[in-house]
């Protein structure tokens, strides 16, 4: 219960609510328990005695009692949810803006699907536990309690039969819980294989129809749904032990309870209303025990998610802001990297990067080439500070990023990533994510620059075109200028575009790369690519190799200069077999 | 960790809220009620899963029948126990309807065992049949049908829907038949044992619970349908904002995401408060229905007690029969929400089984075997909507082990001349032939299995190496899939993986770079030695080293065999046969590189631009 202990903290703001639940529900349960008593009252006192005032007030009082039960059942069940709903917001939200203050390293280490699951699925099942904790938690083991005592109260001697059904019910119990348990899981892992061919085929029914697999798939598909049935079934008939041998053993306990009391009414020790009511508590009793378990079943399940929601909470960003940071940074964008080492992970145990240094005067153009791997969007990620370096430091005007409020910094840089991501809404929200004050015209500009303005008045809808599963689809090609588009019209003092024109046909590419050299003018930019042709205008070349730069220079330089360079530049020539020069 | 799955039987069946929703990434169910637009239709057909069990189905019915009429006959004896022996002091008496009372209540819970036991075979079965059914219809449909729907929606269809069903067909439907049973069998014991304090029973608890119940009941299903769509909006957008959260950091917009957030979290907060407070009286509310009931039925049975009209052994017998009584009503209602959610499942699991598919073999369909690979395109005109044609009026003429090169910008409809030639998608007008057989004539599998197709973007699975080339001729054994891998240039480095062949890939084989996966989509093609080749060209970041091996991979598997490649690369372009330049839908020139370079037209200037970066006269050829 470690994990659930950990976020109680969020129940605090609620504390009242949190008292005031369980109390009310000891309301209930009182009320609950009293009437069996009063049924016996009715029996031997009215019936027997053959007293009306007594049957008549008892029955009003009964109502009376029923009444003030079910206030107090809905009040707590009012304040449970408002102390289950206000602490489960509040921890959703809390999760939220821890993960907003994420940086990159952390995303990479936590992926982005089981973030989602954590701030829907796992928050919900919380939420859920604090309500069961509030309610049944409280409700379950109080009748239980409750019950127990009031049987001993009505019949101590018929109670001894308790010794022996709790103990029977509590083995059961345990033992169907053992068993069943592990039988679960298996049925959530072959239902996981079931979904996982389902998922494939329909992710892969392309390459399934390509080869004429279907026949195929079917029998792997049947394969895992026999063997899904199978293990379903075992765990389905075990557990249904549970109910008829529950039942069995409530009822022996009645038929018992009829037997020994039977015995004792003929001696005269007791009055037959006692029997009537001692059998209303033992059923209460057993029945208590059964829902005791079954509400631990579904705290364990919290729990799980509680461990996993903790989990984030603990997980600290990994890129913290200066405590007195530079708030107003208007660079002219002289960016250096001065001895920069770079890890992804935290005990730098492989340098992605490691010796890099260079300058990049204001204005100038640095394309970053080498193969995959090399560093090269490692490089890059350092400026916006979506890294923290492990040694040396990244300047831009000479301050260290470090220093500056990373809003601050980032809104000066506009960067285009290698996958682009847009998000559902217009395409005129999109392009104007970064900055939602832009006008039309400026939109439209930006769009034209990255090449994507022809392709979007083409939508019925133009610029309003919503984009995603209800909209239009984009191709990659499209999205990627979308992208850039985006970051276009930030007007940022420095423009990284990482791969970002890979999906796009080499002719468009070629326009865009003419347009960008356009607003690069006066833009410190960062340009990594795979295609030679890219990089050729650029002031700069920095060849990248295992995490090094080993070269660096214009286009004519590395042609002399630099083996690498010129290896890879003629290997993308058609293997020289194009003339050049 | 696998999180096991607690069963539906254990979960209480006290008012607990209704939440959780479907998993990420699938759409959730819109509303907790949500119903069915052809409930009777969709569950006749449900019921047709499960009568294939017609046996089972009767036996369980009549132990079901059985079982509820013996734990009826509990409390019956009791009053009789009662007013008869113990009361009458008769104790010899007692023990031999005592023994008979264990012996009912043994046999009871026996036959509700095997009644369940019974059950679940004839439910888990219909539900893997129906499970079965939707998979087998899915490969028989259409590309369209995958294309056009979002692959969420259609996951959530066949896993949340199907689950849902499970749970309904596995005890809701007995315990249905159960409650049901009970009740008509406590009303005739009752009105049996005292008619007059049956009556009273019978009048006063079904009409509070039915008088109450439906008013909290409505109230709870409206606000529950709220929550669900606060919820799925909610959902959404924690959903997209976390899959976007670099560029949420990149632009500096956490705040804005926050601010959205709380906006939708407030909303959430607000409407489940208000479900959830519903849904939390229905407990209490019932709990005082039984024990105000109890109260009059005691008061009731008490004056007519001391009138001489009712024993104690009736009381008490009345006593347990009314909480038997009000216990039903109350999980018929329980069962109402579910019941209706299952079925409105089972109705989109139909709508997919119902799907026709769009392509189908020809009756009279030719088998197509030993092919010399020689294709033609006559007048071949298509859309994927058809008021918007993609291809228009297409001529092709491939001779056998001649090499097609498709160029031209994105959208121009390269892309859908593979998808016609492999029948993903039926010709709008004009027609394919293969060998002079209309694709049509031909069996889907015959043709497809004469094509090899390796796309831009590989689909593996997440399987190991070996079975992933083996994909592409299931027979073959595991030296030819090591041949077809070294002939593919993935061999090596396969080898360097830590487990060789025997690497698993993880989910969609995120564990290779994307060369690597084009390799491995080559040496199935290899493996799979069709006629016919498709190939595409990949447009994307390949480090140089391995674009090599690609390239010299495709050179060698396209020799001997008609090749048509979607190409980006100057050395597959002049290696072609003929060049076919499509624009527009329209193929706009044809011939070879040189001929069309000499023509100065379309794939002139697209060479100039393409190959020939313009600003230093030096070709850039590597797409």
């Amino acid at each position: 219960m470690h994990a659930t202990r950990k976020l109680a903290g969020f129940l605090r703001p609620y504390w009242l609510w949190s008292i005031l639940a369980p109390l009310l529900m000891m309301l209930e349960v009182a009320m609950d328990l009293v009437q069996p008593r009063l049924v016996q009252r009715i029996i031997d006192q009215g019936i027997a005695q053959n007293d009306l005032n007594v049957v008549f007030s008892t029955v009003a009082m009964m109502i009376g009692l029923a009444l003030i039960g079910v206030a107090g059942g809905m009040g707590a069940s009012v304040f449970a949810v408002w102390a289950a709903q206000g602490c489960g917001a509040d921890l959703r939200s809390s999760l939220f803006r821890h993960v907003q203050s994420f940086s990159f390293g952390n995303l990479d280490e936590l992926e982005t699907g089981k973030i989602i699951t954590r701030l829907t699925n796992d928050v919900m099942q919380v939420q859920e536990l604090v309500m069961i904790l509030l309610r049944i938690m409280v409700r379950a083991p109080l009748m239980l309690v409750g019950s127990l005592i009031m049987a001993i109260l009505t019949s101590p001697k018929l109670a001894l039969l308790f010794v022996v059904l709790i103990p029977i019910i509590l083995f059961f119990l345990i033992w169907i819980i053992n068993r069943t348990f592990p039988l679960f899981g298996v049925v959530q892992a072959k239902l996981d294989a079931i979904n996982t061919v389902m998922q494939e085929n329909l992710a892969g029914m392309r390459v399934v129809k390509a080869f004429s697999r279907a026949k195929y798939e079917i029998d792997r598909f049947s394969t895992v749904n026999d063997d899904w049935m199978d293990h379903n079934l075992k765990a389905v008939r075990t557990i249904a032990v549970t109910m008829p041998f529950m039942m069995l053993v409530v009822n022996t306990g009645v038929v018992a309870t009829l037997w020994f009391g039977g015995i004792q009414v003929n001696q005269g020790a007791m009055q037959i209303g006692q029997i009537v009511a001692f059998i209303n508590y033992l059923m209460v009793t057993l029945t208590s025990m059964m829902m005791v378990s079954m509400v631990a079943m579904r705290v364990s399940r919290a729990e799980a998610s509680a461990v996993r929601i903790v989990e984030v909470f603990e997980r600290e960003p990994k890129v913290v802001s200066d405590p007195e940071p530079i708030r107003t940074f208007e660079p002219e964008g002289r960016v250096s990297f001065e001895h920069v080492r770079f890890s992804y992970d935290d005990e730098d145990h492989a340098p992605v990067l490691q010796k890099i240094d260079f300058v990049v005067e204001p204005g100038e153009t640095v394309a970053l080439l080498g193969a995959t791997g090399s560093g090269k969007s490692s490089l890059i990620n350092l400026i916006p500070r979506f890294y923290d370096v492990n040694e040396g430091r990244v300047t831009i005007d000479g301050i260290d990023v470090r220093q500056i409020e990373k809003t601050a910094l980032r809104r000066q840089i506009g960067v285009v990533l290698q996958e682009s991501v847009l998000f559902s809404g217009s395409i005129r929200d999109n392009i104007r994510y970064g900055r939602p004050q832009a006008d039309e015209a400026e939109v439209i500009a930006a769009a034209q620059m990255a090449q994507a303005h022809d392709f979007i008045v083409g939508f019925p809808n133009g610029y309003d075109s919503i984009v995603g599963q209800r909209g239009v689809t984009l191709s990659g090609g499209q999205r990627q200028r979308v992208a850039i588009a985006r970051a276009l019209l930030t007007q940022p003092a420095i423009l990284v575009l990482d791969d970002s024109t890979s999906a796009v046909d080499v002719e468009t590419e070629a326009r865009i790369q003419e347009a960008l050299a356009q607003v690069r003018q006066g833009k410190t930019s960062f340009v990594v690519a795979q295609r030679v042709g890219t990089v050729l205008n650029a002031d700069k070349i920095l060849v990248l190799e295992n995490g090094q730069i080993v070269a660096a220079g214009d286009h004519d330089t590395l042609l002399d200069a630099s083996d690498i360079y010129r290896e890879i530049y003629e290997s993308q020539m058609d293997n020289g077999t194009v003339n050049h020069g | 960790m696998a999180e096991p799955k607690v069963a539906q039987a254990e979960t209480p069946k006290a008012p607990l809220p209704l939440l959780g929703g479907g998993g990420p990434g699938g759409p959730r169910a819109p509303g907790e009620v949500e119903r069915a637009t052809d409930r009777r239709g969709t569950v006749r057909r449900l019921w047709g899963y499960l009568s294939h069990h017609r046996v089972a189905l009767i036996v369980a019915t009549l132990m079901v029948i059985v079982s509820t009429g013996l734990n009826l006959l509990g409390p019956y004896l009791m009053g009789r126990a009662i007013d008869l022996y113990i009361l009458t002091g008769d104790l010899p008496g007692l023990v031999q309807l005592l023994l008979w009372m264990a012996l009912a209540y043994v046999a009871a819970s026996i036959l509700a065992y095997c009644q369940a036991y019974v059950m679940a075979g004839a439910a888990q079965q219909a539900v893997r049949d129906l499970r079965g059914d939707l998979f087998v219809h899915m490969q028989a449909l259409s590309l369209r049908f995958f294309d056009q729907r979002a692959q969420g929606e259609l996951m959530s269809r066949v896993s949340n829907d199907i689950d849902n069903i499970n749970k309904i067909l596995n005890e809701s439907v007995t315990q249905l038949i159960a409650s049901v049973l009970s009740m008509t069998g406590i009303a005739a014991v009752m009105l049996w044992v005292n008619p007059g304090l049956a009556t009273i029973t019978l009048v006063i608890v079904p009409l509070m619970t039915l008088g109450i119940a439906p008013v909290i009941g409505k109230r709870t299903r409206t606000g529950f349908r709220q929550q669900q769509e606060n919820l799925g909006t909610l959902n959404g957008l924690i959903e997209e904002t976390i899959s976007g959260q670099r560029v949420v950091k990149a632009y500096a917009q956490e705040q804005t995401a926050i601010d959205e957030f709380d906006v939708a979290n407030q909303e959430l907060r607000r409407a489940a408060t208000r479900a959830q407070i519903f849904a939390g009286f229905m407990g209490p509310v019932m709990g005082a229905i039984n024990n105000i009931s109890l109260a009059i039925v005691v008061g009731v049975g008490g004056l007519m007690a001391l009138g001489g009209l009712a024993t104690v052994g009736t009381i008490a017998a009345f006593i347990n029969y009314s909480r038997q009584f009000g216990r039903p009503l109350g999980q018929i209602a329980n069962l109402y929400n579910s019941i209706q959610s299952a079925i409105a499942g089972a109705e989109r699991v139909f709508q997919i089984i119902d799907e026709e598919p769009e392509l189908t073999d020809a009756p009279d369909a030719r088998p197509l075997t030993g092919i010399d690979g020689e294709v033609v395109f006559q007048n071949v005109s298509f859309g994927y909507d058809r008021e918007l044609p993609v291809l228009k009026n297409v001529c092709v003429h491939a001779k056998p082990g001649q090499i097609i090169a498709l160029v031209g910008p994105t959208g121009a409809g390269k892309t859908t001349i593979v998808n016609l030639l492999t029948r993903f998608y039926g010709v709008d007008q004009g027609r394919i032939l293969i060998d002079g057989h209309d694709i049509r004539q031909v069996k889907q599998d015959d043709l497809r299995c004469q094509l090899g197709i390796v796309l831009q973007d590989t689909f593996l699975f997440s399987e190991t190496m070996i079975e992933n080339i083996r994909y592409g001729r299931l027979d073959a054994s595991d030296d030819e899939v090591i041949a077809a891998a070294k002939l593919a240039n993935a061999d090596q480095y396969i080898r360097r993986l830590p487990q060789g062949y025997q690497t698993e890939l993880s989910e969609r084989g995120g564990n290779l770079s994307q060369g690597q996966r084009q390799l491995l989509a080559i040496a199935r093609a290899v493996l799979a030695n069709p006629s016919i080749l498709i190939l595409d060209e990949a447009t994307s970041s390949v480090d140089t080293r391995t674009e090599k091996q690609i390239q010299e991979a495709m050179l060698s598997l396209m020799a001997g065999r008609t090749s048509f490649v979607i190409a980006h690369r100057l050395s597959t372009i002049r290696e072609a046969d003929q060049i076919l330049v499509i624009n527009n839908g329209e193929v706009i020139e044809r011939g070879t590189h040189e001929e069309l370079l000499t023509r100065k037209g379309f794939y002139h200037q697209l060479y100039v631009s393409q190959f020939r970066a313009t600003s230093r006269r030096v070709a850039n050829v590597v797409a």
